[in-house]
């Protein structure tokens, strides 16, 4: 294509993502003094974050003051089944409280304890009440600081713009390519470096918590950039997403539920969470209800509830009550806050479950339990990232936030994700001002730029009539399926070879109509991606021949010591996926000492 | 009221700036089903190029923002089973902003006033280096906070909806709301009273309250927040007293 008439700007650093991570990203970046870009798929303020509800956890204090950092690193490595990357566990724990903090400088309001301090709530795997929260509501809250702080400091925004491919020079990054939403017209950013804030991948599922927006473009573009990803097989489903009416099922429901008190009950009323108590966690968890619910006012003489073991355990409970038929008629099991706490307190701490499921399935929460069942709503793996920069393993290209991997190891603790955009957005945002800096503008290639622009519009010569809404939705029976939470070899190799298949037929994709503003052209494309961390996710699920955190094998039911010292890195070489294991970053002795004591290796029931 | 039904028929906007019309679809639904579900079915099975914004839906982003029926609503929020059997549903995009393109419209004026209101400015911390607010201080502001900025208040309020030169020196309820959130933040220092009587226009409002009403997140728009922000400029402006104080006190006390 003719470079006349292409529009082209020019940059230090380019976000790509206007979540969490995007705009702490931009705003360090902007702040170091490199000309910055906020690109953004939607509008801005509307990303994934916005739903974030439970809240940010940080090791504050100031509810229990035997909180500190080392505490919280212990529940993320515990929670992560030991296999995140150390080093950002613990600059995540050492941080977090800095970034809360920072927010309130910002504007943020966050619920009060009586003193006057940010209050923080109870969540699954946190040893001490530690998410500072806005009611059910904390993702909106965050969004909207970080949003109205960014503009205030008057970084561009380029909304409704994807982009589609990153563009190298010499294995460097030198730009970015995409199009415009409204016109589809094509836009060209150079740029010294790239900030990937892209969030996740869950719109391959058919049943998720997540967005539009969350079709993994981020994880692809890095991956044709030659970028590694990591940890691909590790996805969480979320235990409590809504079951019914089915035009609602996946949309989530906040852990905060359980946080606030709220107990998991089967069809026969009991409270099967102490069924499933695994080795790994059983001195950490009450065992009698008794203590369970004693633990909420006092936390020093009594275990945490097994309601609120990590998201893996639950989900995995969950699956397996519904399974040997105690589940509900609807699928899904009953979450119970009306028989445990008062109308009024319910109201004021779960404002939003309130209101969601008054709206949308005509349920009253104040007096009727929900029913629940497992949602897809997290990839722990992605893009492969130095800790402390962030960096990629391509130069100028950065990651941060659910794109980014090693933070939340096999499985992510619920308030760890805000926190982990905050604290890793900002020292994304951080280095690759300073890697702009001593670095030089790359020319953009031509023929990159070219090849990109025929790959876009290809789906408007496509004459195969395939349909992109049914591809996708083939794609999304697929993997919710034969890649879920309880996974098989059978099941696996079925699903790459479907994978295959269905990566043939996108080629032959044909949209209708123009590119002005056009879903089913954008789908087209974003099914491209899908598909790509579709495969990265299945193959390396089939890889790894264990069971740990958000990855469980029937046929390797136990977690197995040698593949938990192994992360299971995708590449993309000559157009393929390579998939191969390399050895964790070495936990040091005394950080070791800190996480296991007083347990054993981490075992787990048979699912 | 009809529980469910197996076929829903829906009215639908489809153009662009340069004119449009409604189109009629039907297709199959499901229970539960919300006017956004039908408009993805309707994508999916008859018209693929169909454009419309949404995100979440959940009710949180406030992307799904839409006429439906001439009522300012949310997509994702408007359940299918609140039509009568037979109703015609019509969905068209909102009115007060350009259109793009079927149901999505420009709604850039919004973010452009949100650059016209003045930052957040804390005052100093505490003595202890801690940042106390009592839950009882923060509580309307937090009903401000609730804010998903769906604009379905600006579509709906009268001033700009049928008049386009207001556009100008008027920033909507969306924006008193954030005004209101800015003036009752227990740490902010910053002045926004000149602002709010003159470039934001807060005196075109007349207090119908058609914001209010069709506010997603059920924030008291008119009462707790446009109603007292009107109540400081007549006691800041028109009353010499006050007047003459501010000249000399800034908001938040003396600095120090």
């Amino acid at each position: 294509m003719s470079r006349e008439g292409l529009e082209r700007h020019d940059y230090d650093v380019i976000v790509v993502g206007a979540g969490g991570a995007g705009l702490r990203a931009a705003i360090e970046s902007s702040a170091a003094g490199a000309r910055t870009a906020l690109i953004c798929k939607s509008l801005l303020g509307k990303a994934h974050t916005v739903m974030a509800e439970g809240g940010i956890a940080a090791a504050l204090g100031n509810v229990w003051q035997e909180d500190n950092w080392r505490v919280h690193f212990r529940d993320t490595m515990r929670g992560g089944k030991l296999l995140n990357n150390w080093r950002m566990a613990q600059l995540h724990a050492q941080e977090a409280p800095e970034r809360v903090l920072e927010l309130e400088e910002w504007g943020a309001l966050f619920d009060r304890t009586k003193d006057g301090l940010i209050l923080q709530r109870d969540f699954g795997g946190h040893r001490y009440a530690r998410l500072a929260h806005v009611g059910d509501r904390t993702g909106l809250e965050m969004i909207r600081t970080l949003q109205q702080h960014a503009v205030h400091k008057g970084i561009d925004v380029y909304m409704e713009c994807t982009l589609q491919r990153l563009l190298t020079e010499g294995g460097r990054i030198a730009g970015a390519f995409g199009y415009w939403r409204d016109s589809g017209k094509f836009v060209l950013f150079g740029t010294r470096a790239v900030v990937l804030a892209t969030g996740g991948v869950g719109k391959a599922w058919k049943i998720t918590s997540n967005s539009w927006e969350y079709t993994g473009d981020g994880i692809a573009m890095a991956l044709d950039a030659g970028a590694d990803l990591i940890d691909m097989e590790m996805v969480q489903f979320h235990p409590t997403g809504m079951v019914a009416p089915a035009s609602v099922r996946g949309i989530l429901v906040t852990e905060g539920v359980r946080g606030d008190g709220g107990t998991l009950k089967n069809n026969q009323g009991k409270r099967f969470m102490f069924d499933y108590i695994p080795e790994f966690f059983r001195a950490d968890t009450a065992d009698t209800e008794r203590e369970a619910d004693a633990w909420y006012d006092d936390k020093r003489n009594n275990r945490r509830t097994p309601d609120l073991l990590p998201r893996d355990e639950v989900a995995r409970a969950i699956n397996s009550e519904v399974k040997a038929g105690r589940g509900t008629k609807n699928g899904g099991v009953y979450l119970d806050i009306a028989s445990r706490r008062t109308a009024d307190y319910i109201r004021k701490r779960l404002p939003s479950m309130y209101h969601q499921f008054k709206e949308l399935a005509d349920v009253d929460i104040t007096t009727t339990p929900m029913e629940v069942g497992p949602t897809l709503h997290y990839i722990m793996g992605g893009v492969r990232v130095d800790a402390d920069t962030a960096a990629s393993t391509v130069p100028g290209l950065y990651a941060a936030g659910e794109v980014a991997a090693g933070m939340h190891g096999a499985n992510r603790l619920g308030g760890n994700s805000l926190s982990d955009l905050l604290v890793f957005g900002r020292r994304a945002g951080a280095a690759a001002a300073e890697y702009a800096s001593r670095t030089t503008a790359r020319p953009v290639d031509d023929g990159q730029v070219e090849e990109a622009a025929r790959s876009v519009l290809a789906p408007f010569e496509g004459e195969g009539g395939e349909n992109p809404y049914a591809l996708h939705a083939e794609l999304q029976e697929t993997m919710q399926a034969l890649v879920g939470i309880i996974r098989t070899e059978a099941e696996l190799v079925r699903a790459v070879a479907k994978l295959d298949g269905l990566g043939e037929r996108v080629e032959r994709v044909t949209v209708e109509g123009n590119r002005q503003f056009n879903p089913g052209w954008h789908l087209a494309l974003d099914l491209r991606s899908m598909l790509t961390v579709s495969q990265a996710c299945t193959r390396s699920a089939l890889l790894r021949t264990e069971s740990r955190g958000g990855h469980t094998r029937q046929d390797y039911p136990k977690a197995d010591p040698e593949w938990g010292k192994k992360n299971v890195v995708t590449r993309k070489r000559g157009g393929r996926l390579e998939l191969t294991t390399e050895p964790l970053p070495q936990l040091p002795e005394e950080l070791r000492q800190l996480v296991l004591s007083e347990e054993k290796q981490p075992e787990r029931q048979p699912a | 009221m009809i529980e469910e039904t197996s076929q829903a028929t829906m009215s639908v906007w489809r153009g662009n700036k340069a004119g449009g019309r409604y189109e009629i679809y039907s297709v199959p639904t499901d229970e539960g089903m919300v006017v956004l579900d039908v408009i993805h079915r309707i994508q999916a099975l008859r018209a693929p190029d169909l454009a419309v914004r949404w995100n979440c839906k959940a009710g949180k982003c406030g992307s799904c923002s839409a006429e439906i029926n001439g009522k300012a609503a949310l997509m994702c929020m408007t359940r299918m089973n609140t039509f009568g059997p037979g109703e015609e549903i019509t969905v068209s995009p909102m009115k007060t902003f350009p259109i793009i393109k079927d149901l999505v419209s420009d709604v850039s004026f919004n973010y452009e006033k949100a650059k016209e209101i003045p930052a957040f400015k804390p005052k100093p911390k505490e003595a202890d280096g801690t940042r106390r607010m009592y839950q009882e201080d923060v509580d309307r502001v937090q009903e401000f906070h609730k804010c998903i900025e769906c604009f379905l208040c600006q579509d709906t309020c009268h001033v700009i909806r049928d008049h386009e030169e207001n556009k100008k020196a008027f920033s909507g309820p969306r924006f008193f709301v954030r005004l209101a959130a800015l003036e009752m933040h227990p740490l902010d220092t910053n002045d926004r009273l000149e602002l709010i009587r003159a470039k934001a226009g807060l005196g075109f409002c007349n207090i119908t309250k058609c914001c209010t009403e069709v506010c997603p997140e059920d924030i008291h728009i008119t009462d707790n927040a446009i109603i007292p922000l009107k109540e400081r400029i007549v006691t800041e402006f028109y009353d010499p007293l006050a007047w003459a104080k501010r000249r000399i006190i800034s908001k938040g006390g003396p600095k120090g």
